[in-house]
């Protein structure tokens, strides 16, 4: 009988209630009385040098209220970059000016030249036209390693070159050089990973207000991480100390990473309301999500990976070229290099792993975190290496793969960190088991009789979640702490509100976190509600992403309940005249152990508040605790994947027919909600493998700003749900929290795209196609190329 | 974007070579022109109403000529900025070869767009400039030549006879 409570309990998210019903508030749903709207009047050319902005004319259009350029923020602090990577010299990286609205440059499509604030966005949109900008088109870099040649045209002027840091981890040279000399066989791939835009179904809205009285701001914002934003736009761009400002993101509509960033729009709307003291709103259109929100992936690397004349993995070396796009994003930085090259070694214990990436500027829409962030790029390399090698070989891709598993834990890897536990011969069996592999060859004749071309794929993968060690990340260059805080306040009548760092933006933080301060008071769900994505009602906390809700904020919210059990259990004692030491809490009960004498946790909070008998003179009264937790180590999800295709030989088009996943996310809180994230975490991974693909052409035009040219996975392009397993069972638990969870939010994007372009593969070439590669999306073309090349 | 065609027309490079220089002919002859003004020596100002795929705009901007050989040769180059439709810019050289029964016209075209344009309309922005250069060349023989049909032609006088080789008629 599967629980219906706490810990383990597949609950309904109480969430989609107002999800369902059309009760969310959303950013765009908050309005403030006299609000003015602002648009943003963006670059359509990718580079140029701006010579004027007349704006008299527009000024003067109806309802304009005030037009804002690059010279009224002369003075304002640009967006912060909070991640220094050091390069392989020991310099760090460079780090050019981002300005909220372009200064001198347009360095992108879609760079905010001036903004236009409305009585209405009408009035804003109309009198933008008016605006007469002279821009000296200049030519545009796009291909990063044009970018990098002597003589190109420079992104930022003053900087040396486009390079903003060509960075080195890992082995030795000499060490990976002598491995490869060595070799009996090396596999060499060179491959993109696509650039993406996240596309959450909510585009990104701010609104800025202006308390006059009390000279306070307030912003409403799409954000993952309010606090973040409170930090970065108050103490670098805007210089407002933190109690003079709020920032609100109430529910938000997906992030998938790019709702992490502090963006100018943010900026503005709270500077501006200053200025006019007026509320200000942006709210993004589908077409300027496209060039204002930060794209993800777009890598591209070359992987070689020797091995002896057993089979076994002896080195493995990469070299990567990461868009950074025009500005450098938040943590733009980061996901290249600490969020990609740690995790190189993937589920094998390869002795030498060495990773140089070359971070470029382009004249394109900065490039950031994207669900995965790293880990994705870093998988798609080595799962796809070693597929090659299998096949280059003539040996069985899950036999190579077992064969070099890491088996003993814990595990140093080449790459800095430490595997604290896992087992991925578990997960391979699991995944061999559900996809039933021995029936492959049935179901590939069964598709030939049809006429279409089967293929089977497996993939590994693993990642670094539940971010971060503060201490261990601030030696690598973080700018930040990446600890969480929460707050358990116990109310006199005995419900909970539980303020955490987090933010839900479609986890189900709302329905898993009660669950656990749940199962550890022994109390209904129904009396416990979390508070987040609001600074004013919060203790602090670092946001969601990295798949580290709960692994990082949960364990806070842990602690914060111990606290509160602790304190209980001495108001406890005191109303039972026992010994604090014999108190044991079950079933919402308090009883002293080896007596039939209890209390009820409900009298003992009223106690707390109405302390008329009470311990005054030992504890204080009233029941409020915070904690902040900073993790010991990153957790080690992983886990086995399968996917099987059919590709049509005369189109080129590949359906899934069939996807497996054996995920080991340690201990599981709420089983459903964890099968929806990998489910949709696939979907994405299936999307970015098949279908997405953001394209420039030469002269830095973006392509495909619409869903008619950036093609989003639908319904129909994933398998029927009784061919679509997701499995958990394979728990191995984190040893370092309190809860023993690794998180999940991200596997499916990182564990998919691999598998799908093993599966396509694996059909051409048992058909006789010799292909070795093709890259992401593997779209009806570029199958049918393949083919037939 | 890059465009190569010829044409052949019933007319002498002369006939051919002034009325490309004219701002009425081409008025009269790019699709969607609804004002052209100025000389080949100042340049000509145009603004043309189009559509491209989902994106409808008016495009206003600045056409030059440039090495220009008489009746031979010349180079065309301009700029259309549609707002927040984004813009195109490009340029032709055009080239004319005296034949029999008239002048084939070369044209190498190279095009790009810009903004709302290339992030809605890529996909169909080259088949979108082959039909605007078709229509283009179509509207430019008839002005030129007169139509095929010589009683057709007269009709089409008698009811507005501006709209069919007016300009030869202008000229010769």
């Amino acid at each position: 009988m599967p629980k219906d409570h706490g810990i383990g309990a597949s609950q309904k998210r109480r969430e989609d209630v107002r999800f369902l019903t059309g009760a969310g508030q959303y950013t765009d749903d908050i309005n403030v009385h006299g609000q003015a709207y602002v648009y943003f009047l963006r670059s359509d050319v990718a580079h140029g040098k701006i010579n004027s902005i007349d704006t008299a004319a527009a000024s003067a259009m109806p309802g304009v209220v005030r037009i804002f350029t690059g010279a009224d923020f002369e003075g304002v602090g640009g967006l912060p970059c909070g991640w220094q990577v050091t390069d392989k010299h020991g310099e760090a990286m460079k780090e050019p000016a981002h300005p909220v609205l372009a200064q001198g440059k347009v360095r992108h499509v879609g760079d905010p030249i001036a903004a236009v604030v409305a009585d209405s966005l009408e009035q804003a949109r109309n009198a933008a036209e008016a605006i007469d900008v002279d821009i000296e088109e200049l030519p545009a870099v796009v291909d990063m390693k044009a970018a990098l040649n002597a003589g190109a045209t420079k992104v930022h002027d003053d900087l040396s070159d486009n390079l903003c840091y060509d960075w080195q981890f890992g082995t030795d040279t000499e060490t990976v050089d002598a491995a490869f000399a060595a070799a009996a066989h090396v596999t060499k791939l060179e491959l993109r990973n696509n650039r993406l835009v996240a596309n959450p179904m909510e585009p990104r809205v701010a609104l800025g207000e202006y308390n006059r009285a009390k000279d306070e701001s307030t912003l409403y914002t799409t954000s993952q991480n309010p606090h973040v934003i409170r930090l970065l736009m108050g103490a670098f761009v805007l210089g407002i100390p933190e109690h003079k400002l709020r920032v609100v993101a109430p529910d938000v509509g997906g992030g998938f990473g790019t709702k992490i960033f502090h963006y100018a729009e943010e900026a503005f709307c709270t500077f501006a309301s200053r200025k006019i003291n007026r509320a200000v709103k942006w709210t993004s259109s589908r077409s300027e999500a496209f060039m204002s929100d930060a794209h993800g992936r777009d890598h591209v690397s070359t992987i070689e990976l020797a091995l002896d004349a057993d089979n076994n993995f002896t080195a493995l070396r990469t070299d990567t070229y990461a868009n950074m796009g025009a500005y450098l994003s938040t943590f733009a930085s980061c996901t290249p290099t600490w969020l990609h090259g740690t995790l190189m070694a993937g589920n094998y214990k390869t002795p030498a792993v060495q990773v140089n990436v070359k971070a470029v500027f382009t004249n394109t829409v900065p490039v950031d975190a994207y669900r995965g962030a790293g880990r994705p790029e870093a998988t798609f390399q080595l799962e796809r290496v070693i597929d090659k090698a299998a096949r280059e070989l003539g040996v069985d891709p899950i036999k190579l793969r077992r064969q070099n598993f890491i088996t003993s834990f814990p595990y140093a890897t080449p790459v800095a960190v430490e595997y604290d536990t896992g087992d991925y011969n578990a997960t391979m069996d699991k995944m061999e088991e559900l996809m039933d592999i021995p029936g492959f060859a049935a179901r590939r004749a069964a598709s030939e009789a049809k006429g279409k071309l089967r293929g089977l794929g497996i993939n590994c993968f693993i990642e670094a979640c539940g971010i971060a060690p503060s201490n261990l990340v601030g030696q690598l260059g973080a700018r930040a702490g990446l600890y969480d805080a929460a707050t358990v306040r116990v109310n006199a009548t005995g419900s909970i509100s539980v303020m955490v760092g987090a933010h839900s933006h479609g986890q189900g933080h709302e329905t898993v976190f009660p669950q656990v301060v749940a199962e550890m008071l022994g109390i209904d769900e129904s009396m416990i509600d979390i508070v987040h994505g609001d600074s004013s009602k919060i203790p602090f906390g670092m946001g969601t992403y990295g798949s580290r809700s709960l692994a990082v904020c949960g364990s806070a919210m842990v602690r914060a309940t111990e606290k509160i059990i602790n304190k209980a259990k001495k108001i406890a004692a005191h109303l039972m005249e026992a010994s604090e030491a014999d108190i044991e809490l079950k079933d919402g009960q308090f009883s002293v152990a080896g007596t039939d004498k209890s209390v009820a946790w409900g009298d003992v909070t009223l106690a707390a508040y109405v302390p008329h008998n009470y311990p005054l003179e030992d504890i204080e009264p009233g029941l409020e605790e915070t904690a902040f937790y900073d993790p010991a180590n990153f957790t080690y999800p992983a886990g086995a994947y399968a996917c099987e295709v059919e590709v049509d030989p005369d189109t080129g088009k590949v359906t899934i027919e069939k996807f497996v996943s054996a995920d080991d996310f340690g201990n599981v809180v709420n089983p459903m909600i964890v099968e929806g994230q990998v489910h949709g975490g696939i979907a994405q991974g299936i999307g970015q493998a098949l279908l997405e693909n953001c394209a420039y052409d030469e002269n830095g035009q973006l392509l495909s700003a619409s869903y008619m040219d950036y093609a989003m996975p639908r319904a129909s392009d994933l398998p029927h749900m009784a061919n679509y397993t997701v499995d958990h069972s394979c728990q191995t638990p984190c040893t370092h929290n309190p809860l023993g969870v690794k998180g999940c939010g991200e596997a499916g994007a990182i564990g998919s795209p691999p598998t799908v372009v093993n599966a396509v593969l694996d059909a051409l070439n048992s058909a006789g196609h010799k292909v070795a590669h093709i890259d992401m999306p593997v779209s009806p073309s570029r199958v049918w190329e393949a083919m037939n090349s | 974007m890059q465009m190569s065609d010829s044409r052949q027309i019933s007319a002498a490079p002369e006939t051919v070579w002034a009325a490309l220089i004219n701002a009425d002919v081409l008025m009269q002859c790019v699709p969607g022109c609804t004002e052209m003004s100025g000389s080949p020596e100042e340049g000509f100002e145009a603004t043309v109403v189009q559509k491209v795929g989902p994106v409808k705009a008016t495009f206003k901007g600045q056409v030059t000529m440039s090495d220009m050989d008489a009746p031979n040769v010349l180079t065309l180059s301009g700029e259309g900025k549609g707002g927040a439709a984004g813009f195109a810019k490009g340029g032709a050289t055009v080239r004319l070869e005296p034949v029999d029964g008239g002048t084939l016209l070369h044209y190498d075209v190279e095009a790009k767009v810009g903004g709302k344009l290339a992030q809605l309309g890529s996909r169909i922005i080259d088949g979108f400039a082959k039909k605007m250069a078709d229509q283009f060349f179509v509207n430019f023989q008839e002005a030129v030549e007169g139509p095929k049909d010589a009683d057709a032609a007269e009709d089409a006088s008698g009811q507005d006879g501006k709209k069919k080789g007016w300009f030869r008629k202008i000229v010769s």
